[in-house]
């Protein structure tokens, strides 16, 4: 063999085995664990910006009281959906997961969640008793208290810039903001089905976890209605949409308004009279984790004050720990984002809230065919289509009298 | 007229390039939001360089791109090598059909089933681990390893078959003569497809996203899994980089080729 090439050949393969080695090495190296755990993107503080890096934090916590070397693998994802579908392929094991409400629910009806050892979790009695215990509310998803430690949980409201939306606006207040002519254009609405419908559910104060197909129609009317007064129907938009200006009124997250807030200060925000949603993230064990204990000593450990204040600070969502919201520095630090931006976030008892439920499977084939419904007859539809038929038809064409002239033109 | 033909490639490049550029001019804000230009800066740069997770989603992007990349080619390049030689077109023409449908197949489409597969053997080996690097590696030369076939096979197909001939008449032995005579005039071939699919597999992200494990996160993976709430600027930073990389891989190709070809075309005439 030719020298040259076989040394060619010989460096390409070495270049891709000791990556091989390296990788391999990369898990398991001598005694230490590695714990799993998978989270929403942007979801934790992870020590960028000057905040505390809190999965660097467990892992000394961990040898310091056990002499365990642990390893924090930390992975995100996007949205509740992809997670479950990574989950449940069955190709990954994680050891903690941070779902939402319905997907709790959902997880836990195909027995995917594996029982908490309380024992394990000295610090449970920090989140509020509204969240967590016999006498909570907002533990729909998982009213024996089995499988989830609630994290973090958000509630909806509409959001307005000053500029554009005068203060002494009558649908100020009310979901009509979001239908109001007066705005035609400058509305933005959720790309999302769950939450697109539930603005209208709760305008038309209907139930948002209706079984009866007729309620859900309404909503649907309701939503269609709507359209010739939208901007569009966008998710992570929403943030450049409002910081610049493009747009005046948008519903949202009470946390990802502060966020948008302090890059742009004429936004406003509140909470709908007619009621909103209230969601719940919570930690949860897959059953496929092999270190059930660990996992669940590390969602101990983020119910403790240091890494729970961290999270709820770097995420700006509200917290059901009751350490957090009991935490000087933490109010302190809300409001220095917002004049009350605390009591925005935690004096909610005047707003009325319901939560979203699993819905089933034919309940959700019927709401996943009302959504195309929604989004299929867009206008735009119709001139993308004339465009391609007349740039095909000038194709065919040139095509064909180039041909025929060839051909004629041959003959002679 | 030839005014019109500037203005209408001008059109063109503008509207390919004009996403990018926001991008790349963003990256580069101080303020942090896309509603103003507050300043020039390289603070989202910095926070990318101190982001860990980013670093090694990058290192571990480009570990697999280099050396799927090489193991694609070598096969590759024999595969093209093999299919080149064979003498009956029937069977010829299938293979060549068949080594061309991972192209032409959807990603998502080659992702699941991959991951099926992967999932099958993991459940008969009674193994949990088997997803991560492994899987990846397998992937991506699965699905680099017709767009390396489609460079050098055309560069066989223009190969004169008397060079090799005479070689073999002047003393080379058959694989002497591959080595010595054929295989400089297919390098050109070997090279971009090599670049081909280290930027393919660079780029990757809907195969990637369902073989991969939480062991090994590529770059793209990453990236949008920091969508899920306000994107971090430093993506843009990041995005920008990679911009940069594929640009200057993809002159390198281009400058690689066409030195290669003038080259040849010399040593043909002398």
């Amino acid at each position: 063999m030719n020298k040259r090439f076989a040394s060619l050949l010989l460096a390409l393969l070495l270049l891709a085995l000791p990556v091989l080695g390296l990788v391999s090495c990369d898990d398991g190296v001598g005694d230490t664990v590695t714990l799993y755990v998978y989270n929403w993107g942007e979801y934790m503080s992870d020590g960028s910006e000057g905040t505390l890096d809190v999965n660097e934090m467990f892992e000394e916590w961990y040898y310091e009281t056990y002499g365990v070397r642990v390893k924090v693998n930390y992975s995100t994802y996007s949205s509740n959906e992809s997670m479950y579908a990574k989950l449940s392929s069955g190709s990954v094991h994680y050891d903690v997961v941070v779902p939402s409400d319905y997907m709790i629910e959902r997880m836990i009806a195909e027995d995917m969640l594996a029982e908490l050892n309380y024992e394990n979790m000295p610090h449970i009695g920090n989140i509020h008793p509204d969240f967590f215990g016999p006498d909570a509310i907002y533990d729909y998803y998982d009213p024996d208290n089995k499988y989830a430690v609630p994290y973090m949980y958000g509630m909806i409201g509409i959001i307005y810039n000053t500029t554009m939306v005068e203060a002494d606006d009558p649908s100020l207040g009310s979901w009509q903001l979001m239908w109001d002519e007066r705005h035609t254009g400058n509305i933005l609405q959720f790309n999302n089905s769950r939450d697109a419908f539930g603005t209208a559910q709760y305008f038309l104060g209907l139930d948002v976890n209706s079984s009866d197909e007729a309620e859900w129609r309404k909503a649907l009317e309701k939503l269609k209605e709507q359209k010739h007064v939208l901007q569009g129907y966008v998710m992570d938009e929403i943030f450049n949409k409002m910081e610049n200006g493009s747009a005046a009124i948008a519903a949202y997250y009470a946390g990802d308004f502060l966020a948008m807030y302090e890059n742009n200060e004429d936004l406003e925000f509140f909470y709908p009279a007619e009621g909103t949603n209230l969601y719940v993230d919570a930690m949860c064990i897959p059953k496929t984790s092999r270190n059930k204990e660990i996992a669940e000593a590390y969602i101990d450990f983020m119910l403790t004050e240091a890494p729970a204040v961290a999270n709820a600070e770097y995420t700006y969502y509200a917290s059901p720990n009751t350490v957090v919201r009991e935490n000087e520095e933490y109010i302190e630090y809300m409001n220095s984002i917002k004049e009350g931006g605390y009591e925005l976030m935690y004096n909610t008892d005047t707003v009325w809230t319901s939560s979203y439920k699993n819905l089933g499977g034919e309940q959700l084939i019927m709401f996943n065919e009302l959504w195309e419904e929604l989004k299929s007859d867009i206008q735009v539809g119709l001139p993308i289509y004339i465009i391609c038929a007349v740039i095909l038809v000038i194709l065919i064409g040139g095509g064909t009298f180039l041909g025929v002239r060839k051909k004629i033109r041959d003959r002679y | 007229m030839k005014f019109l033909s500037k203005c209408y490639i001008g059109l063109i490049f503008f509207l390919l390039y004009i996403p990018i550029v926001v991008l790349i001019v963003f990256s580069f804000n101080e303020s942090g939001s896309l509603a103003e230009f507050s300043g020039f800066s390289f603070m989202w740069y910095e926070e990318l360089f101190h982001d860990e997770e980013a670093f090694s989603a990058l290192r571990n992007s480009l570990v697999l791109a280099v050396s799927s990349a090489a193991i694609a080619t070598v096969l590759g390049t024999f595969g093209a090598l093999g299919l080149h030689r064979m003498k009956r077109r029937y069977i010829k023409q299938p293979i060549m059909t068949l080594t061309n449908i991972p192209m032409m197949n959807p990603d998502i489409v080659t992702g699941v089933s991959m991951m099926l597969l992967f999932v099958a053997v993991a459940t008969f080996l009674d193994t949990r681990d088997l997803f991560g690097f492994g899987t990846l590696l397998i992937a991506h030369v699965t699905f680099n390893l017709p767009y390396v076939i489609l460079s050098v096979m055309p560069r066989f197909q223009q190969l004169d078959k008397s060079l090799s001939e005479a070689a073999q008449d002047l003393g080379c032995t058959p694989s002497k003569a591959f080595f010595k005579v054929e295989l400089p005039e297919i390098i050109p071939g070997i090279v971009s497809g090599l670049m081909m699919s280290f930027t393919l597999s660079l780029d990757d992200f809907v195969i990637s996203h369902f073989v991969s494990s939480p062991n090994f996160q590529t770059l793209p993976l990453y990236v949008y899994n920091q969508t899920a709430h306000n994107v971090k600027f430093s993506m843009y930073a990041l995005s920008a980089l990679i911009v940069a990389v594929i640009l200057v891989i993809l002159l390198v190709v281009n400058f690689a080729g066409s030195a290669a070809d003038r080259k040849s075309r010399k040593g043909g005439r002398s």
